[in-house]
């Protein structure tokens, strides 16, 4: 037998069997998103709001006094307000980053959004079965997230067991993977790429900068993220966000996981 | 500057100067422009690195108001060309008698109002730009054919664009068609307190996050005269060498995929894997984030458990490179291809493993020491080859290395604290410098009369490497075109920030 097939072999199964059959996500000690308890937020205190570079955390003025809000389309989980935070109302977490339908669900709401869960849409399992082709295109990414998207093919996280493929040609593409803050120099590529997919056909904002553009959009040469340049249908914030959460929020457009996160509150 | 020994020159001093500093054995790093005062004539900067333990020579022109414009050094000094290049794309300045006067980094069709690195350029405001055809080397002949790949590429890919001409198999020329993914990143440091640079610093590359922030740090560190703590340098030291030991599997696994070694492949990303996930575990960040700021490390880490760890993946490496280094059919393709002459690496402004495997032997880390590595002994991974395999033989090496200097400085790790206070230095100036795991990054930071971030300079490994991967295509065949890319080890993030 060739020794690399022996070697493979020997070596057994390294594939996690999150989340299909139980297991751990394996991002063990991988700080996410920081919590938030209002109720212990001190009048006047604007320590996270002047720690925060991309703007997440800002204050709201209302009758009752200024309210903290926190908008984790943002988030670059650098986790300065935390650091900063002189009661705990900011405190770190290992909530990765998480997928959702809706834009204004990673934009953290006084009370729990009431509405019953958005299916995300109805129909995808009548086109997809269990079954999606990916196309990823990087608009002006740091690489960040290629890491982790090129980590969802290793062995570990394997992202063929669960019928999920990248493929190269967008002809053959279920779904768009937008990476990046959409660079000027991209903008038209990335169109063109959409155009060349069949339909029906999806769209993903992954990582901070394509959500929002983060600390890397703007400017004379970003964009602002894929608002307003392609019709999103699921956006998943984190800086980068790890291979667990890009292959919970692909299930969640499979209508294979549930969303965990309305108005900003993670439930998991 | 401080970290650097400067001079000042008139422009018509500069050529001289640098062709001096070259045929003293110094070689060029980078060469940047700035504009001191908003509305006011440029000033442009050459640095050099003239060798171990020396001083890098710095050399100062301020141009006249009116008349924005220096002889160029190209055809000289070829590694400058793509410097001046970026100069005039992003300053406005003009360099008489350039052989290749054509847009680098603002592609054809960009047109800002004013020079975007201008101080004045407001710094949310989008240029317009309407998509033009790139102006491409003519070449003819009735059996080429052009072959323009990208910038959408297939796998997960970054964004670039790679156009080919070829003759059946033979590949002519290889002209790569980059800077789709410049966002602009030395504009988003302008007006920022220096604790919020190490956040885009951490940006530019997301998988040379460490040695982009602690080049900033440094660099920042040395204008404002700040001692870092001992401990912080040995924890510094080890984040930059498990950065290099995640960076050099995945090469190992990449350059798997590309001769079709498929149980090689997934071996090394998962070995890859394995030390992201330790990242995770003993950081909080995969990527090392979070950690590093001017004056020393943000908070203390928690290393006990990590030698444990390292010895327990060590020889599970050790037996991996050892069965690469076996196996016939991956060496057959590795052995000549792509190869890179030394005089081509030195000339072109090659760096990191890629000139230490075509025989120049320099590494920051021992010639120009900083965090804690001149209290340990470095051995230099080197090879003569300059081929696909000998790249790959000194990344190899340099895994072995890493771990050992890691453990090492776990054993000697001091106690006390990781970070020190830090004032900035209103018009001050710094020069940062780190070896990471893909060659050499420098950074100049000037701050602005308040002590905030004026113009920040960043020199990339992989600015360095793309002006030179196209001298090993030439003349190559298209099915080893793949193996060769991936064995210079290139981010585009990082060239084109």
């Amino acid at each position: 037998m060739p020794v690399w097939t022996l070697f493979g072999l020997k070596h057994g199964i390294a594939t996690n069997s999150w989340p299909d059959n139980g297991g751990t996500d394996e991002q063990t000690g991988v700080l996410g998103l920081p919590r938030l308890e209002p109720d212990r937020c001190e009048e006047n205190c604007k320590a996270c709001v002047e720690v925060c570079l991309p703007g997440a955390i800002g204050m709201n003025s209302s009758e009752d006094g200024d309210r903290l809000t926190i908008d984790y389309g943002k988030c670059i989980a650098c986790q300065l307000c935390t650091e900063s935070c002189p009661n705990e109302v900011l405190t770190k977490s290992n909530d990765w980053a998480f997928g959702v339908g809706n834009r204004k669900d990673l934009i953290w709401a006084e009370t729990l959004a009431s509405e019953p869960a958005q299916e995300l849409s109805e129909n995808i399992k009548k086109y997809f079965g269990r079954s999606l082709h990916i196309r990823h295109v990087d608009a002006g990414s740091c690489n960040g997230c290629e890491s982790e998207l090129q980590a969802l093919n290793n062995p570990y996280y394997n992202l063929h067991r669960l019928g999920i493929f990248f493929t190269p040609s967008p002809r053959f593409a279920d779904l768009l993977l937008v990476t990046g803050s959409v660079t000027y120099a991209m903008h038209e590529p990335l169109l063109a790429t959409y155009h060349a997919m069949p339909e029906p056909r999806w769209v993903m904002a992954t990582g901070t900068c394509a959500v929002s553009g983060g600390v890397t959009g703007g400017g004379y040469s970003g964009g602002n993220g894929l608002d307003g340049v392609l019709p999103v249908d699921l956006y998943v914030p984190g800086c980068p966000p790890n291979p667990s959460a890009m292959i919970q929020a692909i299930l969640l457009l499979l209508n294979r996981s549930k969303q965990h996160v309305y108005g900003g509150h993670y439930a998991k | 500057m401080k970290g650097a020994s400067e001079q000042i020159l008139q422009a018509s001093e500069i050529t001289a100067a640098c062709e001096r500093l070259v045929a003293e054995g110094a070689r060029l790093q980078m060469a940047y422009a700035w504009f001191p005062e908003a509305g006011g004539p440029a000033e442009v900067v050459y640095l050099a690195d003239q060798g171990r333990h020396k001083p890098f020579p710095l050399l100062r022109c301020r141009l006249p108001e009116n008349a924005p414009s220096l002889p160029s050094l190209a055809t000289k000094i070829p590694l400058l060309s793509w410097y001046e290049r970026e100069m005039t794309d992003l300053c406005g300045l003009t360099f008489s008698g350039h052989p290749d006067p054509h847009p680098l980094v603002l592609h054809e069709g960009a047109h800002p109002s004013m020079p975007p690195l201008d101080p004045r350029y407001p710094k949310d405001e989008p240029m317009p730009y309407s998509e033009q055809p790139w102006d491409l080397p003519p070449i003819e002949g009735s059996d080429v054919q052009v072959l323009p790949f990208g910038p959408v590429r297939a796998d997960v890919l970054e964004s670039a664009q790679i156009v080919f001409y070829y003759v059946g198999e033979a590949i002519l020329h290889c002209h790569p068609r980059l800077f789709f993914k410049h966002r602009g990143m030395e504009k988003r440091f302008e007006g920022l307190d220096p604790a919020f640079g190490v956040l885009i610093a951490e940006r530019i590359s997301g998988v040379d996050s460490v040695a982009h922030s602690l080049a900033f740090c440094q660099a920042v560190e040395i204008a404002s005269q700040c001692e870092v703590p001992e401990r912080a340098l040995h924890l510094r030291t080890v984040l930059a060498e498990l950065e290099r030991l995640y960076n050099h599997l995945h090469y190992l696994g990449y350059l798997c995929h590309t001769t079709t070694l498929k149980v090689g492949e997934a071996e090394g990303r998962l070995l890859e894997e394995r030390c992201k996930k330790l990242n995770g575990i003993f950081t909080g960040s995969r990527f090392l984030r979070g950690l590093l700021k001017p004056g020393g490390l943000r908070r203390d880490l928690d290393l006990h458990d990590l030698p444990h760890e390292l010895r327990m993946l060590e020889p599970e490496i050790a037996g991996y490179i050892e069965k690469l280094e076996k196996t016939n059919s991956h060496l057959d393709r590795l052995i000549t291809t792509g190869h890179l002459p030394e005089n081509v690496a030195f000339d072109q402004g090659a760096t990191g493993p890629i000139k230490r495997a075509s025989g120049i032997e320099r590494d920051l880390r021992r010639d120009h020491p900083y965090a804690a590595y001149d209290r340990f002994e470095m051995a230099i991974p080197m090879r003569t080859e300059g081929d696909a395999h000998a790249r790959a033989q000194v990344r190899m090496e340099e895994i072995r290395n890493s771990i050992t200097l890691i453990l090492k400085a776990l054993a000697r790790m001091p106690q006390g604290p990781v970070a020190t206070p830090i004032e900035y230095p209103g018009g001050g100036e710094g020069l940062g410098w780190c070896e990471g795991s893909r060659g050499s990054i420098y950074y100049a930071v000037h701050f602005d009369k308040d002590g905030r971030l004026g113009r920040v300079k960043v020199k990339s490994a992989s600015f360095s490497n793309w002006r030179v991967f196209p001298y090993t295509v030439h003349d190559t065949n298209m099915m080893d075109y793949a193996i060769n890319e991936a064995s210079f080890g290139l981010t585009m993030a990082g060239c084109d920030r």
